[in-house]
């Protein structure tokens, strides 16, 4: 599971999707491992409209990751090497192979096996 | 003809093996008029870079079984998109589906990326119901392929447990046999008109879908496709087409394709 797909999923629980808390989901003890893709800085600055900044932040601070600037890079910022290559390496070559996925309001643990996280809920929650 | 997704190291002992319906939205989402549609809707502006509509499509399929369809998607995303840069997402309730969607989507992007360029980038499998774990507003293109067929009950979603796959290994032939003929069911059985699992999806389309974003349905006869795409024009502001179909019987298509996107979106 790549490390873009936190800033895609949410709590799975209905009465989460209304609370703010419910995004993004918090890592907890997860285990990272790095697949080395080709850098292409333009595929990196069409994917940074999809982010959601202050979540991506909070996942990479989670994942030992150094902070990232406050706001998202745009204008001349979007021209620096080493700002795409960090967001690359983040973002797409970081996959999260074991760990959880946890609702920051109703403290449901997502579990991350082999790569693979599973959102079905247990069926008292569904 | 465009190169189908290799599936040769899928076990489908519990995985549906891809089918009329799956090679439809092959043709379907690769068709001239698809593509092209398709292209236009998500084509980069040749103006600044930094421009928003640049924004790369998130491609979500959710019942992915083997993957052959979005490892299509995947892999033909410069013919089918009009660009080489999308992301895939893969969602299926059955965690075995999810291993070899991962698989099947990596090794269609490896072959293309041979001779050609490609950044498209598969970012996940999820074991999921549909779209229930997806961020609101986030999907551009979504691909479903569902449990169609009319069935007097609609199977239960599995249990962690029984998603565990080294039980699986360790169960008599007997029970591993019921186990895989349920999870097999759950590739097919749709209940009552073949619609309750579509239906479901249906209802998430315009809470999951981005502004841009439009969602690919199959339907069977059975599912009487004529009355669906009314209830969703019915919804207001939403559209609904057939863009495929495949086996004529008693001058009716046996299978359609649907094509459900906003209309004030352009």
């Amino acid at each position: 599971m790549k490390v873009i797909t936190a800033n895609f999923v949410t709590c799975a629980v209905k009465e989460c999707k209304t609370s703010a808390a419910s995004f993004p989901l918090h890592f907890h003890d997860a285990e990272l491992e790095q697949q080395e893709l080709d850098f292409q800085p333009e595929f990196i600055r069409n994917v940074l409209p999809r982010v959601d900044w202050d979540s991506l932040r909070i996942t990479a601070n989670e994942l030992g990751f150094p902070s990232l600037p406050e706001t998202k890079p745009e204008g001349d910022a979007l021209n620096e090497e080493q700002t795409l290559k960090d967001l690359h390496r983040l973002l797409l070559e970081t996959q999260v192979i074991e760990g959880k996925l946890v609702c920051g309001n109703c403290g449901h643990q997502y579990v991350i096996k082999e790569g693979i996280a599973n959102f079905l809920l247990p069926s008292h929650l569904v | 003809m465009l190169p189908t997704p290799d599936t040769s190291h899928v076990s489908f002992d519990t995985i549906y093996e891809p089918a009329e319906d799956s090679y439809l939205f092959l043709d379907t989402l690769s068709s001239a008029s698809e593509s092209k549609w398709l292209s236009e809707r998500f084509k980069k502006s040749t103006s600044t870079s930094s421009d928003s509509s640049n924004s790369v499509p998130l491609v979500v399929e959710a019942g992915t079984g083997s993957g052959v369809v979005l490892a299509f998607a995947a892999a033909q995303s410069e013919h089918i998109f009009g660009r080489q840069d999308i992301l895939t997402l893969g969602i299926d309730v059955n965690r075995n589906a999810c291993i070899a969607t991962r698989e099947t989507v990596s090794a269609a992007i490896k072959t293309v990326q041979q001779d050609t360029k490609l950044n498209t980038v598969h970012i996940s499998s999820i074991t999921s119901d549909l779209c229930t774990a997806l961020r609101p507003g986030s999907v551009d293109v979504l691909l479903f392929n569902p449990p169609y067929v009319p069935t007097e009950e609609l199977p239960r979603l599995p249990t962690e447990s029984e998603n565990d796959s080294t039980k699986s290994k360790s169960m008599s032939r007997s029970a591993k046999f019921e186990s895989d003929s349920y999870f097999l069911s759950l590739t097919y059985a749709g209940g009552a008109d073949g619609m309750e699992t579509t239906n479901r999806l249906l209802e998430a389309i315009p809470g999951v879908l981005s502004d841009r974003g439009v969602a690919y349905v199959l339907l069977c006869k059975q599912n009487r496709p004529d009355e669906v795409k009314e209830r969703i024009r019915a919804w207001g502001g939403w559209n609904a087409e057939s863009v495929g179909s495949s086996g004529m019987q008693a001058g009716w298509e046996k299978l359609v394709i649907v094509r459900i996107w906003r209309q004030e979106a352009s």
